[in-house]
């Protein structure tokens, strides 16, 4: 039995393809692909991403608990701000990547991807129990959520008409409680595309109302509903990593681009010492970000050749709606990560010419 | 969604046109429609012979690849040139415009196993 979002029927209503993801039953187009693509680049896009799991970590030994638990330097997120962070595996594969919040010393929450949030809530209770943080308790919150993203360079006057909030003083990985179409909310300047915008948590029964809302005070601005298929080629033009793709238990932080979320230098947290030895050894295998120089569409899975011979594999691909040529990153031997590299894709039964490039593939 | 009269259909959502020994191949309307938005089109060369049933070609959208089956035996005659460069036609204009192949028939029996535009309409009818 798939898990359904409050808007289901909504989505439905509005004739989206709905489809299988994580465990859940979601819109993957409305209108098109890349009609929704265009619109979140020229105007703005809503999405539905109340599948998204969230799981709150409060009490005293709420900041020593997620020093250890993540990679990112957790003392300096102030209250009110976003960090985007991973957990890892002893072995320093990733759990999860996320987004953690600060309400203040005592009271974080964590954003996760649907499909892991079981996973990544015994994880997060394995790693409690093994630790001694004292006063501190973790809660699934994920069903007291709806999750909405609203993005593009129209985001912010649509949602103005909507709320008294100053989001002029969200700056960008802030959050702020306030009121939208007088529903309380977060209102957190984040999101998956590249584009300025906000992410909106509020109570799931609430869900209509404002999803309704947004789209009376903002059609006039090419609002659009967006699925799922825009939300990966979105974030893949901006080389975004996607779990499961760039992302796993066998893909550690410093070879997916993460390095700069990787603070060594914390003081301990799990998968330190390995990626510690990984960084000074050298990181084996880098996620790489290619364009097709010859006609193709790079996808998951093919594997990239360089000097005749296998150097790795793409992890994800795309014919870019912005660009119109096919665009990709690739796990590849670290030789072969530099820009400006030649690699082949294995496309069925030929090999098509691509170059590792400079990411993002469009700049916002 | 359309079903023009004049023309044949596959299981696999191809349909044909056929004149004298030739038959002219795309996809579906149908087809388009549960692929989205197509970004890329490969096709064979001209003077390649298929068997019915075999791949001859790749339709990709934006999220999914798939393969275009011969729905007769026959040698390539012809193939849509300007279709790779405007995949996009594939959505707009299945039956006209984005014709992919023409094929020239090996063996007249196999037109028999095709379906026509009404029997096609309940299949698809029945695969919703």
């Amino acid at each position: 039995m798939l898990k359904t979002t409050p808007l289901n029927q909504v989505h439905k209503d509005l004739g989206a393809r709905m489809v299988e993801f994580g465990g859940w039953q979601m819109p993957v187009q409305y209108r098109g692909v890349i009609e929704e693509h265009q619109a979140v680049r020229n105007a703005a896009g809503l999405f539905d991403v109340s599948h998204m799991g969230e799981i709150e970590v409060k009490g005293q030994g709420a900041l020593a608990y997620l020093q250890e638990l993540t990679i990112n330097d957790v003392s300096r997120l102030e209250n009110g701000q976003v960090q985007y962070t991973a957990m890892c595996y002893p072995t320093g594969g990733v759990v999860d990547d996320l987004t953690l919040y600060r309400f203040n010393g005592e009271h974080f929450m964590l954003c996760v991807n649907a499909a892991n949030t079981e996973k990544d809530f015994v994880w997060m209770e394995e790693v409690r129990e093994d630790g001694d943080f004292g006063d501190l308790t973790l809660r699934d919150v994920s069903e007291e959520f709806a999750l909405l993203a609203l993005q593009g360079p129209a985001a912010q006057v649509i949602l103005e008409r909507l709320t008294d909030t100053n989001l002029d003083a969200i700056r960008f990985y802030h959050f702020y409680e306030g009121l939208v179409a007088e529903v309380p909310t977060i209102i957190s300047r984040t999101g998956y595309t590249g584009e300025s915008g906000f992410e909106l948590y509020f109570t799931p029964s609430f869900a209509e109302k404002i999803w309704n809302a947004l789209f009376e005070v903002g059609s006039r601005d090419g609002l659009a509903a967006v699925g799922l298929g825009a939300r990966d080629t979105l974030r893949l033009e901006m080389k975004y990593p996607l779990y499961g793709h760039e992302l796993s238990p066998e893909i550690t932080p410093l070879e997916a681009g993460l390095g700069w979320v990787t603070k060594l230098d914390k003081g301990n947290f799990i998968g330190r010492d390995v990626l510690m030895r990984m960084k000074e050894q050298g990181v084996p295998r880098r996620l790489g970000a290619f364009k097709m120089t010859e006609p193709g569409v790079p996808r998951a899975e093919y594997p990239v050749f360089a000097d005749g011979e296998q150097v790795g594999y793409v992890t994800s691909g795309t014919m870019s709606p912005t660009l119109r040529e096919g665009i990709g990153l690739a796990l590849v031997k670290s030789d072969f990560a530099a820009i400006g590299t030649r690699l082949q894709i294995g496309i069925r039964s030929r090999r098509a010419a691509a170059e590792v490039v400079k990411p993002p593939f469009v700049r916002r | 969604m359309e079903f023009p009269e004049e023309l044949k259909y596959t299981e696999d959502h191809e349909w044909l046109l056929v004149e004298d020994d030739v038959v002219t191949v795309g996809i579906t309307d149908f087809a388009q429609d549960s692929l989205g938005d197509v970004v890329f089109v490969e096709l064979p060369e001209v003077g390649r012979q298929f068997e019915a049933g075999k791949p001859f070609g790749v339709v990709e959208s934006v999220k999914a690849v798939s393969d275009v089956y011969a729905p007769i035996s026959g040698e390539v005659v012809e193939i849509n040139e300007e279709l790779p460069d405007a995949p996009e036609v594939l959505n707009t204009s299945p039956y006209e415009d984005a014709w992919m192949v023409k094929l020239r028939i090996s063996d007249a029996q196999e037109l028999e196993g095709l379906m026509d535009a009404d029997a096609y309409r309940t299949f698809v009818e029945e695969q919703e």
